[in-house]
Order: C-alpha cells, then sequence, then structure tokens
C-alpha cells in the first residue's frame, strides 16, 4: 500500500530508573504513523502507550532510538525547537482536557495560534467550530462547561492549528459514553474531511473502534496491529495479550 | 492529628519559610529597636558612671546629663573649705566646657556634628565605679595652654600624634585656638559615644574659658575610708552657700540615668513605630501565605474533615502550623534584629553616635517581646485562614475541584467603607487632639484607612489590572493577556498582595510630600521674612563664640549683627526649644509682623510665643509661663505673639538676658547679618568669610544657600525615614514572591499545558514576571494615591505650624511607581525560573 508517513518511531527504547530497579517502557518499539490516518495506540497498563506518545511528541526524551516527525529526527532538537515544534506541527487532546481556566472557550481553541501570535484563518476558524458544535458556547469559560463540551474545546484547540499531527490521550477517558462519542465522532470527521493525521492512546475497545488502525504494545514492544477494526475484535486481542501478560508475570514468578 | 500537622509543615518547607520571612523581618525590628537603644542606654550609663565622683559639688543643673553649657561657678575658697574635710579623702576642682570642638588633620571638626565637644580640667579623680575616671595611656599632663591632652578616640579621628599641634573651635574669645598635644588618655569607662575629650590644666581652663576667673565648675569629692556618700555629702552641704549643692554620685547618676531614659524612650518609640509598620505589612504576607496554602490543601482538609476530623481540629491544626511558624520566624528575627541594631548603629553614626566600642547587649525582655509579637502577630493572621479551613465540607473531598468559601466582595466593599469611615474620624479627632494622643489618632485613622482601602482593593484595583491588562494585550499579545487574566483570577489575592506593598508606599509617599512641602514653606518664610543679606550658622548642635559676632561687627558696610541664640528649657513642664535674641537687632533682620504686642516689649522677664503654640495652649498676652533653665524655674509674662517662620527655629523667644540668667554660658547659633545700604555685598562677605573660614563648625551663608542648607537638613531626615520604611517594603516585595511562587505551585498543570502547546520557556518567565509587574504598580499606584491623600490632608493640617505650603513632587511619585515595576520584575526573577523549570510532561499530570 502507498502511503505517506507522518511519524516513524524506530528501535526506540525508554528506560526508567537504573541498575536493579532499571524499567523498560519502550524496548525497541518500530512503528510508521501514516499521514491522513486515525490509529490507535492500546495495550495493558504498563505496556508503554502513554511513553510512547510522550516520545513522539517531544514531551519526554527517549533513552534511544528515533523518532521522526516528517522528516525531522527529534532527538536533534533542543527545547527551543521542540517548543516551536510543538505549537506549529503538533495538537494535543488530554484526559483531563488541560483547558486554561481563566481564557473563554473561544481563546482557548485560539491559544497555540496567538502563542505563536498569530491570527486564526477565520474561515477555518468557523468551521472547526461548526464541527465542533460550541457556537453558542464561545464565550463562556471552562469552568460554565460541561466535560463533554470542555474537550470538544480542547479538540478544537488541536485542530485550528492544523498541526501534522494531532495526539490525543485516553480523550475519553473522564466522558461518559454519549460525550465520549461526540468527540471521537468529531476527530473522525476530521479525518475523513481534511485528511487529519491523529494518534489516540486509549484503553477503551469501543474508542479504538472508531479508527483505522490498533496497534497494540505489551511489555515495551509493538506486538501485533488490527486493520480496521471493530470493538470485538479488538477486545479479543486484548484478551490473548493480558492472557499472556498474566501467563508471563506467573511464569516469572 | 498532630502527625499530619507535622507533616504538613515538613512538606512545604519552602512556602513556610517564605511566610517565616515576614515574621522574621518584623520580629528583627522590634528586637533590633530594643538591642540598638539598650546598647545606647549602656554605653551613656557607662559614661554617666564613668564620669562621676563620690560627692559632686556644682550649682544646681548645671552639670547634670543634659545640662547645657553653664558659666555659673564656685568661688575657688569653697575648694580650699572642703579640703579640710576629714571625711574627703581628695577634692577636685574642675572647669568644664561642652562646645571645644577639636578640628582635625583635615580641617573638619573631629566626630562630625552632634556629639560635644568637652574640655574638661585635667584631673585624677575616681568615679563612683572606683577608676580613675581619665587614665594616661601614652605622654604626659598638659601644662599651660599651649598644651593639651586628647582621648585616644579623638587623636586618632582627628589624625594627630603626640607632638603635633591640635586646633580646637573654642567657645569662647579668640574663637580658634591651638595646642600641643602631650598626652594621651583613655576615658574611664571605655568609649565616650563619640564626645571628643580634651584636658587642659586647671589654670589654663580658666584662663581659656573662663576670663581666668579663679572659680569651678565643680568640684569632685571622693569618700575617705569608710565614709558613705551621703555621709561625705551631709559633711561637704554645709560649707556651699547659694545655688550651690552637693549630690551624692549615687543621685547624679540617677538624675542621668533618668533623663538618658526619656531620650532613649523617645528614640526607642520611634523605631518601634517603624517595626508596627513592618510587622502590619508582615500581617498581609502572613495572612495571604496562609490563605493561599489553606487553598491549596482544601481537599486533603475536606479529606481530614470526611474521616471524622472536627471543624475544632482542622482549625487547630492550621493554628498549629502558624504556631511553629512563628516560633522559628521570632528566633531568626532576633538573631537578625541583632545585625539590625549594628545596621541602626551604622545609619546613627551618621549623626556622630559613635557606639563602635559599645556591647549590644540582648536583654531578657527584648527576647520575650521578640517572642510576644512575633506570635500574637502570626496567630492573629493565621486566625481568618484557619477559620475558613475549618468551614470546607466534608463533601469537598470527592469533587474535583473545591472552592473554598470566600467572603463576598460586597461584604468587603461594605466592611472597607465602615474601616475608612471611622479611620477618616480618628484623623479628625486627632488632628483636634493634642501631643501624643493626637498623633496616635492619627496614625490609627491612617491604619484603619488603609487597611479599608485594602479591603476594597480587590473591587478598586480591577480598573487598573483590566486596563493594563489591555496595554499588556496589545504590547505582549496572549502571554500578556494571560498575565493579567492570572491577576485578576484571584482578586483578593492579589489586592492583599499589592496592599502590603501600599502600606509602604503610601508612608513613603507621605514622607515625600511632607519633606517638600516643609521645604518649600521654608524656602517661602526664609524669602518674605529675611531681610539680612548673610546668615552665619552652625553644624547642628554647635554653638559657636560670641566673639564671631564681635568681630564681623567691625567689618565695614556692617549695619547689625542679631545674635541669635538656642536653648532647651521646660516651658510649663515640657521640654521646647526657645531662642533669643535682641529685638531691635532682630527687626532689623527679619520682618516679622507680630500677631499681637510690639517687639520693643520683649525685656527681660518677658517672652514671645508663637502663633500656633499660643493657639494649642490657649496663652494670651499677659499670661504667665514657667520657664526651667538649667537649675532654676523663672516666671516670663507673654508680652508678643510671632507668626510662625523659619528664621527663628523656635516656638519661644526671649531676651539674651533670660538665658545668662538662667546660667546658660552665652554662645550664638545663627548670626543675621545686615549691610549698610551702600555697602557693596561682595566685598562684605569677603571680609565676613575672612573671619569664619577657618572655623569648621561656622558657615557663611547668603539667603539663598541658608535655605538650601535648611532644605539639606529636612532631606537628611526624610532619607533616614525612607531607610527605615524600606524594611516595610521589603517585606511587601517578599510577599510578592511569595504570592507569585505558591500560584506557579498552584498553576502546575496549566503551566504545563502551556508548555505543551508550545509556549516557550522565555515566554513563560515573561508571563510570570508581567502578572508580578501589575501586582507591584497595583501597590504602588493605590501607594501613591493615598500617599497623596494623606500627604495633602496632613499638609492642611499643619499649615498652621509653618507647613503652609503644599509641594507635591509628582516626578517624584512617578519614579516611585516606576521603580514598583521593576521592583516587580526583579520579584518573579525567582517564581519564573520556577515555572519554567518544570518539567511539562510531570506538570501536566499533576492533580
Amino acid at each position: 500500500m502507498d502511503r505517506t508517513v507522518a511519524a516513524r518511531v524506530v528501535e526506540l527504547r525508554k528506560v526508567y530508573g537504573s541498575g536493579d530497579a532499571e524499567v523498560a517502557a519502550l524496548d525497541g518499539v518500530s512503528v510508521d504513523f501514516y499521514a491522513g490516518e486515525f490509529t490507535a495506540v492500546m495495550g495493558p497498563s504498563g505496556s508503554g502507550k502513554s511513553t510512547l506518545m510522550h516520545c513522539m511528541a517531544g514531551l519526554d526524551a527517549p533513552s534511544s532510538g528515533q523518532v521522526y516527525l516528517g522528516d525531522v529526527e527529534l532527538s536533534a532538537l533542543k527545547d527551543k525547537e521542540l517548543t516551536r515544534l510543538r505549537r506549529d506541527k503538533i495538537g494535543f487532546v488530554f484526559q483531563s482536557y488541560n483547558l486554561v481556566p481563566t481564557l473563554t472557550a473561544q481563546e482557548n481553541v485560539e491559544l497555540p495560534l496567538s502563542i505563536a501570535g498569530r491570527k486564526p484563518d477565520k474561515s477555518w476558524f468557523d468551521q472547526v467550530i461548526e464541527t465542533v458544535g460550541l457556537g453558542p458556547r464561545l464565550h463562556h469559560r471552562p469552568n460554565e462547561l460541561s466535560g463533554g463540551q470542555q474537550q470538544r474545546v480542547a479538540a478544537a484547540r488541536a485542530l485550528m492549528s492544523q498541526p501534522d499531527i494531532v495526539f490525543a490521550d485516553e480523550p475519553t477517558g473522564n466522558l461518559d459514553s454519549t460525550s465520549s462519542a461526540e468527540v471521537l465522532g468529531l476527530l473522525r470527521k476530521n479525518v475523513d474531511d481534511h485528511a487529519q493525521t491523529i494518534v489516540m492512546v486509549t484503553h477503551d475497545p469501543v474508542a479504538a473502534a472508531y479508527t483505522d488502525r490498533v496497534i497494540f504494545l505489551a511489555d515495551g514492544k509493538a506486538v501485533r496491529e488490527l486493520r480496521e477494526p471493530t470493538a470485538e475484535l479488538i477486545l479479543e486481542e486484548l484478551r490473548v495479550l493480558t492472557a499472556a501478560a498474566v501467563a508471563g508475570t506467573a511464569a516469572e514468578g | 492529628m498532630w502527625r499530619v500537622t507535622w507533616r504538613n509543615l515538613l512538606a512545604r518547607k519552602l512556602r513556610l519559610i517564605l511566610s517565616a520571612t515576614a515574621i522574621v523581618l518584623g520580629v528583627a525590628f522590634v528586637s533590633g529597636s530594643f538591642i540598638f537603644t539598650d546598647a545606647m542606654g549602656s554605653a551613656f550609663n557607662g559614661i554617666i558612671e564613668g564620669g562621676t565622683a563620690d560627692v559632686e559639688v556644682a550649682p544646681k543643673g548645671a552639670t547634670d546629663f543634659e545640662s547645657q553649657q553653664d558659666f555659673r561657678t564656685i568661688p575657688a575658697s569653697v575648694a580650699q573649705e572642703l579640703e579640710q574635710l576629714p571625711e574627703a579623702e581628695s577634692v577636685h576642682p574642675f572647669n568644664q566646657v561642652l562646645t571645644l570642638y577639636v578640628i582635625g588633620q583635615d580641617g573638619k571638626v573631629v566626630g562630625g556634628n552632634g556629639p560635644p565637644g568637652l574640655g574638661v580640667t585635667d584631673v585624677e579623680t575616681r568615679s563612683v565605679t572606683g577608676d580613675p575616671i581619665v587614665e594616661y595611656v601614652d605622654g604626659e599632663h598638659p601644662v599651660g595652654t599651649d598644651q593639651v591632652a586628647l582621648d585616644v578616640d579623638t587623636a586618632e579621628k582627628g589624625g594627630y600624634e603626640l607632638g603635633d599641634t591640635v586646633e580646637f573651635v573654642s567657645p569662647s574669645d579668640p574663637p580658634k585656638i591651638e595646642a600641643e598635644l602631650v598626652g594621651l588618655v583613655e576615658f574611664g569607662n571605655g568609649s565616650l559615644a563619640g564626645a571628643t575629650l580634651s584636658l587642659f590644666d586647671s589654670a589654663s581652663m580658666q584662663e581659656l574659658f573662663f576670663d581666668g576667673r579663679n572659680a569651678y565648675s565643680g568640684i569632685s569629692l571622693s569618700a575617705a575610708d569608710g565614709v558613705s556618700q551621703t555621709e561625705l555629702r551631709d559633711a561637704a552641704a554645709p560649707l556651699l552657700e547659694g545655688d550651690v549643692i552637693a549630690r551624692t554620685g549615687d543621685a547624679v547618676t540617677e538624675t542621668g540615668e533618668e533623663g538618658l531614659e526619656e531620650i532613649l524612650g523617645f528614640l526607642n518609640t520611634f523605631l518601634l513605630v517603624f517595626a508596627a509598620v513592618a510587622m502590619v505589612v508582615g500581617t498581609y504576607l502572613i495572612i495571604n501565605t496562609f490563605s493561599i496554602l489553606v487553598a491549596q490543601r482544601s481537599r486533603e482538609l475536606a479529606l481530614l474533615r470526611a474521616m471524622g476530623a472536627s471543624r475544632r481540629q482542622v482549625n487547630r491544626s492550621v493554628l498549629a502550623e502558624a504556631f511553629v511558624v512563628s516560633l522559628v520566624g521570632s528566633t531568626l528575627g532576633l538573631a537578625v534584629g541583632y545585625l539590625l541594631a549594628l545596621g541602626l548603629r551604622a545609619l546613627f553614626g551618621l549623626f556622630g553616635l559613635d557606639l563602635s566600642d559599645a556591647e549590644f547587649p540582648i536583654a531578657l525582655r527584648t527576647v520575650i517581646v521578640s517572642y510576644v509579637v512575633g506570635v500574637v502577630v502570626t496567630m492573629i493572621a493565621a486566625y481568618l485562614p484557619a477559620r475558613r479551613a475549618a468551614r470546607i465540607p466534608p463533601v469537598a473531598a470527592m469533587r474535583d475541584d473545591v472552592a473554598l468559601p470566600e467572603s463576598s466582595l460586597r461584604r468587603r466593599l461594605l466592611a472597607g467603607i465602615v474601616m475608612i469611615a471611622g479611620g477618616i474620624g480618628l484623623m479628625v479627632a486627632g488632628f483636634a487632639g493634642e501631643g501624643r494622643t493626637g498623633l496616635l489618632l492619627i496614625g490609627v485613622g491612617m491604619l484603619s484607612i488603609l487597611i479599608g482601602v485594602s479591603l476594597m482593593s480587590p473591587v478598586i484595583g480591577r480598573p487598573l489590572v483590566r486596563g493594563l491588562g489591555a496595554v499588556y494585550h496589545r504590547i505582549f499579545g496572549m502571554v500578556g493577556a494571560l498575565a493579567a487574566q492570572n491577576a485578576l483570577r484571584n482578586p483578593r489575592r492579589t489586592a492583599a498582595t499589592a496592599s502590603a506593598l501600599m502600606i509602604g508606599l503610601t508612608l513613603v509617599a507621605l514622607m515625600s510630600i511632607l519633606g517638600r512641602s516643609a521645604s518649600a514653606s521654608t524656602d517661602k518664610a526664609i524669602e518674605s521674612t529675611l531681610t539680612s543679606q548673610f546668615i552665619v550658622s552652625n553644624l547642628v548642635g554647635s554653638p559657636f563664640s560670641t566673639s564671631i559676632a564681635e568681630q564681623i561687627r567691625e567689618v565695614d558696610g556692617i549695619e547689625t549683627v542679631a545674635q541669635v541664640r538656642q536653648a532647651f528649657a521646660e516651658v510649663d513642664g515640657s521640654g521646647e526649644p526657645v531662642v533669643s535674641a535682641d529685638p531691635q537687632d532682630l527687626t532689623a533682620a527679619l520682618q516679622l509682623p507680630l500677631a499681637a504686642g510690639v517687639f520693643s516689649q520683649l525685656e527681660p522677664g518677658t517672652i514671645f510665643v508663637n502663633q500656633p503654640t499660643a493657639e494649642s495652649e490657649g496663652y494670651q498676652i499677659g499670661d504667665t509661663v514657667k520657664v526651667k533653665l538649667q537649675g532654676a524655674t523663672v516666671p516670663l509674662e507673654i508680652s508678643g505673639i510671632f507668626p510662625v517662620g523659619a528664621a527663628l527655629p523656635a516656638d519661644y523667644l526671649v531676651t539674651h538676658d533670660t538665658l545668662t540668667q538662667g546660667g546658660l554660658t552665652p554662645l550664638d547659633s545663627l548670626l543675621f547679618v545686615v549691610k549698610e545700604d551702600s555697602a557693596d555685598t561682595e566685598d562684605l562677605r569677603a571680609g565676613v568669610d575672612e573671619i569664619t573660614k577657618d572655623l569648621p563648625t561656622v558657615t557663611l551663608k547668603d539667603p539663598a544657600q541658608f535655605a538650601e542648607e535648611q532644605r539639606g537638613q529636612i532631606d537628611f531626615f526624610l532619607n533616614m525615614i525612607y531607610v527605615l520604611l524600606g524594611l516595610a517594603v521589603v517585606i511587601a516585595v517578599l510577599g510578592i514572591v511569595n504570592t507569585l511562587a505558591l500560584s506557579v505551585i498552584e498553576r502546575t498543570r496549566e503551566i504545563g499545558l502551556l508548555r505543551a502547546v508550545g509556549l516557550s520557556r522565555r515566554q513563560l518567565r515573561r508571563m510570570v514576571r508581567l502578572e508580578s509587574v501589575i501586582v507591584a504598580v497595583l501597590g504602588a499606584v493605590l501607594g501613591v494615591v493615598m500617599g497623596v491623600a494623606f500627604g495633602v490632608a496632613l499638609q492642611r493640617a499643619i499649615a498652621d505650624q509653618g507647613v503652609d505650603v503644599l509641594s507635591i513632587p509628582w516626578l517624584q511619585l512617578a519614579v516611585f511607581v516606576v521603580v514598583a515595576a521593576f521592583v516587580g520584575v526583579l520579584a518573579a526573577v525567582l517564581p519564573a525560573r520556577r515555572a519554567a523549570r518544570l518539567d511539562v510532561l510531570r506538570a501536566i499530570s499533576t492533580e
């Protein structure tokens, strides 16, 4: 299949602690993430999925291996360049929304652009706001919005600057199923309509079923992947992985 | 519960250290004041004790600690009779002057302005402590008028060694003398606190300073073995006549120490006023810190409540924390206070008070007061946050975001208005009242208004913060807008932080307005009242020989030289400065339109008072006031009332005769020189300058220079007050640091997010800095506005006491605000660095 690679990790290792206490959160992961795709990263707790995302987003530095965003190799970048990269090329959606409480919904959406000192493109702004369905609530502060609304603001913020890639870390972790569906639908729609690249870490098979491709991590390694996933298929994979993990632990003990 | 308290203390070391800093500085000021005045007290007590013999015979009031130079004497025959007493082991008649100033090798007066220049007969007397009053460490006793012995410190400061010729400004004729340094002595008790000591032999003292009369200023008696002070005094008393009395050494030291206590008490109160200001500012810092700590811990406190801790327990755990902090703070404060006392020593050294040899004891009283002040203030300040903590409902533990119950802004507004109204009432009452009570009322009123304003400041400061925010947004974009929003999100916190700075700046602005107004008023008074062309004036507190006036009169073209003398007297029981002058000369030199009476009615036995004094005391022409000079009290009839004029530096005016009757040596403080119409001003200046140029204690000025000198004195005093207020400002700045640091901790997650979405470290630091500047500028603007309001009110209130011109130094006030903005930048350095160093990943996942 002929796809453009939006991001790529090569032999990525991330080790915490040293000596006996050494724990490898990532133990040689190599994965390509394709442009215009919605990819989910899944795995049991401790499989390294969050660490992978943090390393890819330039929030955490890997112990060895490379991370490429487009053609740029992240380990070569200084803090200043990483900051600019995050500002201009990356969008974030966090589990706990992480909106700035002093800013209105609109200001939060525009935040990465205004930090860079740029004006949002009017028609794109309207389009995003419409997709997100926040029109009447634009001038409210985060504490006046429900969790689902806050997360939609966060999603709009991530999409506003049309970044090369959006990272979503358990975006539905704090939401009920209706709000989750709204937020996921919104992300899906952006991938379909605007070929936005999105990488989402989740442990929820229902959420992962919205994506094009699911990558499974276990023990710091990429072990399988699924295309065109459904919730049932994912659940099945997870069951196998978890069983293996339990067996592994039992064998060690 | 105690364990929780203790753990909290340890876990929040940094924040608590910051709030303890406020206590440390406040307590340091209190303890420093006490330590310093104690040190001064012990130094002067040492001088009094070390300079007093078993029994002292002298004219009443002539040789007390606070006596001014007295020219009354005891005939030599009395000394001879006393020598016959079997009770006296030795009898040492002596002469003394207080205004014999040593001129150093550099041509300047040794010790600067202020401390007395003692000239005493070289005698070998023992003091009450049993030690000799002076001890020779080098050289020999002086013999004849051309030999002198100096104390070691003075010789060293003046740059003199044995064999050198020492120059003096003499209170007598001629006004300048010189003598060879033949001996070096040490004062029995060590330090002379900056005073200089010059010793001549007995005959030379009389010849140089007492017109050669064979008579003495006083006679020191040492008791024979087994004879008590009282026995010796009783034996000596029958031999004395007139106003000459004998007193025991103990009685003399006791009177001296009483006089000293009064001066020290005044000084201590003066310093403690600034300590109180520092404490009030510190209180804001403590309240704010504990409020923020409680807010940050509200979830944890709710959890404690949910697990069954009572309100009381929560309240107490916060107060217990405060108690421990206050103990630590007070202890450190005591230690810093010692350093501060050394700082005060340097500050007062500028006035010539040399305490470099003095001990700085920490009295038990100082320790107790320090702890009481530190603990009480902290507990009061922590009470409000503690009560609020106890009101957190247990269910809050389950919620995500806990909002602390806070008093409504409307209630604060109302309370603020009440405080301001009450404060204005107190100030009005204070202006109507008198003396200390009046001042106290004014002070408490001002404090009340300031607290009222700080209560209201979350509301009244908002437009200012918004305005700054708009400017920020325009200049700094989103970063500026975020900074302004951050300052607005906790209006109470921002306001309390700014209020601490406001109080300091209010006082600074107030003092600068009063100082400038006083200068302007003095200028005006000098310009409008002075008709003389020249003024010869002295360094503060060092009057000069009358022979200078005599010599100036000899200069061609001089019409009048009006001599003005200064003295301290008790007028109807309260200590007041009094001036004396010849009425005719005075009318030639000054234009003083009298409110009542005519100048010719100023004659021996009468007194003039100035208008505000007459009004406040209810004096009228014909009334009699009791004036006590040195020993004796005389009734004087009020024969005139003069307007306030800076050219006459006192509330009371008498004739020279009245002062000499009281026993005071005639010494001039000011000369107003009037020329003949035809005389050339520059020739005259040269002529007079010839007389004064070699005398460093005496300077020749024209009215403009005279005005400048007066301004200089006001500025000197102002600068000293700025230094003392500086500490309050420092505490306020620490408050800003504290609030910002706590806010950064509180907003960790948000900062992490901003960094994650692309805010650079530099932008983050700028954001913190800009917020800090907002707080500082808010405090400065409020402070300057309040300072102007108080300044205008106070100037109006004392307009009739000579400060009748209102002058507001706008430029200076603007500079204060700009400086405050810079201070804001400085205060943000550490918190901003801390924020910038936060690990993005960890920050974003903090609770």
